[in-house]
This record gives structure tokens, sequence and C-alpha cells, in this order.
């Protein structure tokens, strides 16, 4: 169906092609899935599928893509709109219409079907998607998962033979993306659609795919075939294969099921021994590890064994530091309400947040985790209730003032970066904060060694740009640091040193709250997890407690070694 | 029979056209009176009806910025009257403002000076009258949606239509990247507001936009935007002929008809134009493979909603009676005229007729 042909892409004002000499076939009917570290072209070749590249993108390309026989080199991205659908990163960049029904018809119209097929094919598509108590509502009053959902059917009315989709549920909390994965399920069982995905969240997709297309770096040859013997190879992986990694099982488990039907043996062999205290424990000298990928921490300790386990475990044991109970409160609400318009977002709402503990913020999309961070740092004024952060209250600090007690990152870093160069930002963040010059710089140096004073931040990838806008928010050292969804579009190398970052900064004894939606990362770093809904706190305990019992909110270790209460790879790794 | 109106759905939805025909009937008849009572009155026919009509959408909400829009014409209109003075003769002095001296040359124009009652009533009056056919047009606005008007659109103008939609959801998209920046902005520990800050936003927020302008092309293009048929060359250059030709014909006709020496050419020569230049439109949409989804179906409620409007216009325009001009030298108080105002009051039928849209969700 989908046949790339010796395809190399050169963007105009690139050095060297983003993909090289790639050669894939996808049959009819099959999920494929397309994994790699950031940057190594995954959106170029999903977008070559579709003609956009290069028609749309510019650069030159170089060999055959063919798709259901039309050759993209004749065939403008018009010419396939009845063959591909296409979807990409961000559902509100896709949207051209402003209600669900119309935003459906819209490719039905393009291609010109008559009224009568296009009436029917709406209702199908509606209900196959679950969209129809929606189809009357604008669209932007939709959630995440539901405008992702749309975003999908607007491109699938036209009925065509293949769907591509980029990180489908990267920004979605984990109840909605398994309302997407089972929409593509079906798609693919029921209609036969041939689906070509690019997704960082492998834990969540790997084990729906029927192969998986690997790019290991830039430039480096495609890997393809089944999931589990390319998981074996792969520099990325999900948490359940890592594990199978480390438990020598062959062949790898891609699900959680498939990881529990093997996982007696492992553990018996974990019962009578606790993970230490706190949140896991790879030591912070490993994880903010070299940039290469498959450098992680999780693979760092694959060959220990003996004496050298049991120093490491000593050692990781005095490193750790305890949740701590009696340090002073670094930010306190007492019965927090915030409305908006009619909307009670937070409803009596108690958090207390000490130097040197990590919160984790979970919930699904628009339970009011952003609210509350945005309370905590003065952006939002509350209806009722107390709110202190460094002992002041934050609305009413002015911000010059408040950064020095209270930091956040916003969901979008790029907000926070205005100069045209690393350097320009951290002089104005110096400024900003009033900090001796070069403080910024040290820190970037820190978080983001190699990276040149002139490269401009719109240029750095993803996980870069997170660190570049930590670095400005740290320049003023806030001793309360606030995450809203840091890992959004963070492969799983970026996220390991994102995670080590943030366990060094808590050891230093700043206190972090991230609103996530990543389990895994929770579990890795969050001495507590705090769970809203609805503008409420339904749960409030120390991680290993509120999330093994969850359903949506436990890692896939903790699922895998129930009752056990092991959260993640690294824990196992150091009890063995 | 049931004569309720049916609660609303895309099937029975009133023809956007109809609403924008009855909101123009209103303000026709607003523009042949200065009579602040019969003004308010319109105002309140079409804030009833939009009251008892409008939805929940995002388009629906423009509403009360045009009413502010209308009131702040008004106050405009008053202060100019105020410092530049007015022909208005009057006798009734409220104040003198103290007068600029300006040279010989300006004469005619006056910066400060007397101030009297009846410049100020003549200057309400007229603000009244503006921000009346203002608040018409956001009434319009506020029960059609937009999009659904263009689509009634002939095929051969849909991709205008098109980029006057996507032009229309960026200015939202815009304020609401302006937030968040200015949030951004806070974060940083530098003062939101002030002439700087905004500017230091501008230009993240045009580059946001462009972003998104090329995101969405990308993504139109991506589902088949301005696929064509094949056309033979033929119609190609007879649709060429017919628009150009027939536009010319326009012009040449209009200034026939405004010179006065060409009388006998002038309407004939319009009209073939105006024929041609939709012929044209006509065999240009060809070249378009588009089909329309549910497009709006002008049903016997549009015809009511259309039809109300236009009887408003016509029978404020027959009565023409002196009460629709109060008189502003000597000055004297307003009268409400019976019949225009009776003939107003027919403006409320679509708030009776119209399908009920459903309660927000």
């Amino acid at each position: 169906m989908i046949r790339f042909e010796n395809v190399t892409v050169t963007y105009a004002d690139a050095g060297a092609p983003t993909l090289a000499g790639v050669d894939l076939t996808v049959p009819e009917g099959e999920l494929v899935l397309l994994v790699g570290p950031s940057g190594v072209g995954k959106s170029t070749l999903l977008n070559a599928v579709s003609g956009l590249v290069p028609h749309f993108t510019g650069g030159t390309l170089r060999g055959r893509v063919t798709v259901g026989g039309r050759d993209t080199r004749t065939h403008r991205p018009r010419e396939l709109a009845d063959v591909v659908g296409t979807v990409g990163q961000d559902p509100l960049a896709h949207f051209v219409t402003d209600t669900v029904e119309d935003e459906l018809a819209y490719g039905m119209e393009s291609l010109g079907l008559a009224p009568a097929v296009m009436r029917r094919r709406m209702e199908e598509t509606l209900d196959l998607l679950g969209l129809a108590a929606l189809r009357e509502r604008p669209i932007a009053t939709l959630s995440g998962g539901q405008q992702q959902r749309v975003a999908i059917g607007s491109v699938l009315t036209p009925h065509p033979k293949v769907l591509v989709l980029d990180e489908p549920t990267s920004a979605l909390d984990p109840a909605a993306a398994e309302e997407v994965l089972a929409v593509l399920q079906r798609l693919v069982h029921d209609l036969g659609t041939t689906v070509l995905m690019a997704e960082h969240r492998l834990e969540r997709v790997v084990q729906y795919a029927d192969r998986v297309a690997l790019l290991p770096a830039p430039g480096a040859p495609v890997v393809v075939g089944p999931p589990a013997e390319v998981m074996a190879v792969s520099p990325v992986h999900p948490p359940v294969v890592a594990l199978g990694r480390l438990a020598g099982w062959d062949p790898l488990p891609l699900s959680v099921r498939d990881a529990r039907r093997r996982a007696g043996g492992l553990r018996d062999r974990l019962a009578g021994r606790t993970p230490p205290p706190g949140p896991a424990t790879a030591p912070a000298s490993a994880a903010p590890a070299s940039g290469a990928p498959g450098d992680g921490p999780r693979r760092a300790g694959a060959a220990r064994s003996g004496v050298r386990a049991v120093l490491e475990r000593l050692v990781r044991g005095g490193v750790t530091p305890p949740a701590p109970a009696a340090a002073p409160a670094v930010a306190e609400a007492r019965g927090l309400a915030v409305r908006r318009g009619r909307v009670e977002a937070l409803r009596d709402v108690d958090l207390v947040v000490r130097a040197g503990e990590t919160v984790a913020l979970m919930g699904r999309n628009g339970a009011g985790k952003s609210t509350l961070l945005g309370t905590l740092v003065g952006l939002v004024e509350p209806a009722s209730g107390s709110v202190l952060a460094g002992g002041r209250v934050p609305h009413r600090t002015p911000p010059r003032e408040l950064v020095r007690h209270v930091g956040l990152v916003p969901q979008e870093p790029r907000d926070l970066l205005y100069a045209d160069t690393v350097a320009a930002e951290c002089a104005a963040a110096d400024a900003d904060a009033g900090a001796a010059p070069g403080a910024c710089r040290a820190l970037v140096s820190e978080l983001l060694p190699g990276v040149a004073d002139g490269t401009h931040p719109r240029d750095l990838s993803e996980g870069q740009r997170l660190a570049l806008a930590l670095a400005v928010v740290l320049t003023a050292r806030p001793p309360l640091l606030l995450l809203d969804e840091p890992t959004r579009g963070l492969d799983y190398a970026a996220k390991a040193r994102l995670a080590g970052v943030l366990r060094g900064l808590a050891a230093e004894g700043h206190a972090i709250v991230m609103a996530t939606h990543d389990v895994e990362l929770a579990a890795e770093l969050a001495h507590r997890v705090v769970i809203l809904a609805d503008g409420e706190v339904v749960a409030d305990g120390p991680t290993h407690e509120v999330v093994v019992s969850s359903p949506a909110f436990a890692p896939q270790v903790a699922k895998v070694l129930a009752p056990q209460p092991w959260l993640t790879v690294p824990q196992v790794e150091a009890a063995l | 029979m049931n004569l309720r109106a049916p609660e609303a759905n895309r099937s029975n939805a009133v023809h956007a056209g109809a609403w924008w025909l009855w909101a123009l009937g209103l303000a026709v008849a607003a523009s042949r009176t200065t009579n602040p009572l019969l003004l308010g009155l319109l105002v309140g026919v079409a804030g009833f009806v939009v009251a008892a009509r409008r939805t929940d959408a995002p388009w629906a909400r423009s509403y009360g910025a045009f009413v502010k829009l209308g009131l702040a014409v008004l106050v405009v209109r008053l202060v100019f009257s105020v410092l530049l003075g007015s022909p208005i003769p009057g006798t009734h002095l409220l104040v003198t403002l103290p007068e600029v001296p300006l040279p010989d040359w300006a004469q005619g124009v006056r910066i400060g000076g007397r101030v009297t009652a009846e410049q100020l009533v003549f200057a309400l009056y007229d603000g009244a009258k503006l921000a009346t056919l203002l608040i018409c047009v956001g009434a319009a606005n506020a029960l059609a949606n937009p999009a659904r008007l263009l689509k009634s659109l002939p095929g051969a103008l849909y991709e205008v239509g098109v980029a006057v939609v996507v032009a229309m959801t960026f200015a939202p998209n815009m304020v609401a990247d302006v937030g968040r920046l200015r949030t951004a902005r806070r974060l940083r520990g530098r003062p939101a507001g002030g002439v700087k800050g905004v500017l230091q936003v501008g230009l993240p927020v045009l580059e946001g936009a462009l972003e998104r302008s090329v995101a969405v092309a990308a993504s139109m293009d991506a589902r088949g935007y301005g696929r064509t048929a094949p056309v033979p060359r033929a119609v190609r250059h007879a649709t060429t002929v017919l628009t150009l030709g027939g536009l010319l014909c326009v012009c040449v006709g209009g200034y026939g008809l405004l010179a006065a020496s060409g009388g006998s050419y002038a309407v004939p020569l319009v009209a073939a134009g105006v024929a041609m230049a939709l012929a044209g439109l006509r065999l240009g949409g060809r070249r378009s493979v588009r089909t329309r989804y549910r497009p709006d179906r002008w049903d016997a409620r549009s015809w009511l909603v259309a039809g109300s409007g236009a009887a408003v216009a016509a029978l404020v325009v027959a009565a023409d009676a002196a009460a629709l001009h109060p008189g502003v030298v000597p000055l004297a108080a307003p009268e409400l005229p019976l019949w225009p105002a009776l003939s107003v009051l027919v403006g409320l039928l679509p708030a009776f007729v119209a399908p009920l849209p459903k309660e927000s969700m």
C-alpha cells in the first residue's frame, strides 16, 4: 500500500539529508508503528506519504514514494486526499471549520461526493468514533481527546485506504488515549485501513502494532520487523520491554498482559524484598547521561552483578532522600476554590508542599491541574480559600519579586523564550531575576551541554527547549518549581535526562510540583501523587499507595508485578 | 396543528441569508429615521430576537461587542460635536468652551467655542442612528453562522469564502495567543501590562499566527482543497470573457447612469453586464468539483424571517411621516408615531417562528 524506494529527503538549508536511503513497504491493512528518538525524521517520513513533503515543505526528495500505486512525485497532496488521510501533531492546527459536523464534511465536500453519500458516511463516522452526541458542538469547546477523535474522523470520512498519524496520543490523558487507540484498533480490524503512526509514548501503543519500523539515528537505515524483535534492539522502548530485557525474557513481552503471564518467577525472586523508600532511585549521576540514545539509565546496569550491585544498592539507599515530612512548607493551599465563569475549576482544595518534595498532579484533561499550578504562581486569583507560595500571596505579589519564590515552566516552553539566541535569552533571564550575569548561562551549560551561544531557541529540539526554559526559570533560584506537562513531545532519552535533572533539584531542596499525564514519570520521580477530578482532590498520598491500585494511573511495572509495590525498572534492577 | 417553533437542528435551521435580510430590513428602517424612540424600539426588537434565538456558539457572542461598539460610536459623535462645533444653529447655549485661534486659511474649521443644546441633540440623534445600524449588523452576526452564509455562495466564489472563514477564525486565536504570551511574561518576572509589554509580545504572536496559517494550509491541501475538474479550453475562455465583459458593461452602464447623458443605453447595458457576470460565475463553478454537505434550506420559516425584515423596511419607508424626523431647530420633544412603531414591531416575528436553539450544554 505504501512503498518507499531508496528515499532521501534533504531540506534546502540543511547540511545533511533528514532521511537517507529509506526503503519501507507497508502492506494493506497493517498497523505499522514508526519509532525512534527525536529528530530522526519521523515527521518527515510521515509527511512524505501524504505528499506534503516535498510539495508543501520544500526540499528535495530523491527516490520514489508510492501510495496505493500513485507516485507522490506526480500527484500533489490534494490529489492524494482520497487515498491518504493525515493527522498532524496538533489537532487544533488541523481544523479548517468551526463545528464538528462541518469539519467531518470538509474532506468529502472537497472531493465532491454526492450529498446522499456524504450524509450516510457522516452518520457512520459519527458512530464509529463515538462523536454523535457532539455533532453540533463548536470544536473549540471540545476536550483534547475529543478533538483528536474529530481530527481522525475528519480524514476518515473520504474513506482513505491509508491513515497517517503523528503522535496521536502524546497530549492526551491515559483515558483519552485509550479512546483514540480503541478507534484505531477498530479501523484496522473492521475496515482494513492501513495505519502508519509515529508515537513517543510506546507504552501505550506498541502492543497494537503489527510491525515496528525503527529509525535508530538520523540518516541510519530503517529497521523493520515484528515489534518484539525490533524492541529488543531499539534505543527507545517502554518500561515493560525494559523489564523484559532485565529479566531476560524471550520473546520480549509488549503488553502488560504478556509480561504478567511470564512474571511469576520474577515476582517470586522479588518476594520478601521491599523497594527502597522514596521515589525510584536511579543514581543522580547516571540519569542525566550523555545524549547518545540508548545510553539511558535503564540500560546502564544491564551487566551489573555481585559485589558491585550490593555496593550500589547501599549507595543508593544513602543518597535517596525519603519523602521529607518535617521540612518547612513551601506552598500551602487551604480550602482553595477557583471559578471560571459558571464553572468551578477548583473546589475546596487543600495542598501542602514541603521543601525537597516532588508532587505529581494527575487527573484527566480539564480536571483543574493547570489551574492549580496557576493559582500557586499568581496567574489565577482564587474565588475563596487561601494560597501561599513561599509565604506570600501569589496574585498580590509583583511578578519581579514572585519569580524568586516560585517558578512555572508552562506547557509550551517556547512561550517563555523571546530572544533570538540562547545567549541573549540568558542575559535577559539574569536581568529579570536580578541574578549575577552568567548565572543562567551556567545553568544552561549544566542542563544542556554543548549548545552554542548563537543558537536560535526555535532550532532547539523539544527537549532542549524545555531545558532552556527550565534554566531561565531556575535562574531566580525559586524554592518552588512548577512544571506543566513537562514530558509532552519528549522521547525516552530526553525524558530520562529531565528526570535526572529534576531528581537533582529535589535533592538540593527544591520543592517540585508537576502536572502530568505521564504515569511512568510520576512513578519515577514523585514522592507523592495528588489526583484531581472535576476540581476536587480525590486522592493524595505516597506514590506507591495511590498509583498501584489505580487502573489508569499505575505504571506498567506496577501492573506487571502487582500486588507487590514496585513502580519502576530501576527499582527492580536495584533489588535484584 | 402545533404552531410552536420546533427545537433547532441542522436540518430546520433558518437560512443564514434570511437572518441577514431580516437584519438589513431593520437597518434600512433605522436609516430612515432619527426619532430616538423609534431607534430605541428597533434596538429593542433586535435585542429581543437575539436573546430569544441565539445559540452558545462563539460567533453568537459577538452581539455584546457590537452593542459596545454602537455606544462608543454614539459617544465619539457627541464628543466631536462638542469639540469641533456644528453647523446647526442654536439658541439654547449650554457652555462656551475656550476657542483655539486658527489661521485664516482654516476658515470653517473651529475648535472649541459655543456648545448649544440643539447641536448636542442633533449629534445624539445622528449617533443613535449609526449605533442602531451597527447593532442590527451585530444581531445578524449573532444569529447566523458566518460559515454557513459562505456555503451559500456560488461555487466559483467558494475559495474566496474559505479564505474569509480562515481569516475570521484567526482573530480569536491571536487574542488567545496574546493572553498566553502575556502570562508567560509574568512568569519571567516582567510586568504584564504596559505598552512595552504589548510590543514585546507582538512579534511572537505574529510568528505564531504565521505558523498556524501554514499548518492550516497544509491540512487543507492534504484534505483536497483546490481540487479542480478538467474543463474544456473553450469553457475556460468563455468564463473569462463573460466575467470580464460583464464587469466592463456594468462599469460603462454605471457611468452612463450617473452622467445623465446616456440614459438610453445605460440601463440595458447594466442589465446585460449583470447577466454576463452571473453566467460567468455559473460557468466558472464547473471547474470546482465541490459538493455541499447539508446546505441551509430556504423553507417557510426562512421566508417568514426574511419577510418580516422586509416588511419593517417597506412600512417605515412608506410611512414617511414628519414624526420620523423630530425637530431639532426649534427643539421639540420627539413623539412616537403610531404606525411606524407598529410596523417596527413586525420585526419581532422571528422570535416566535424561528426554531428554538437547544439549551446550552
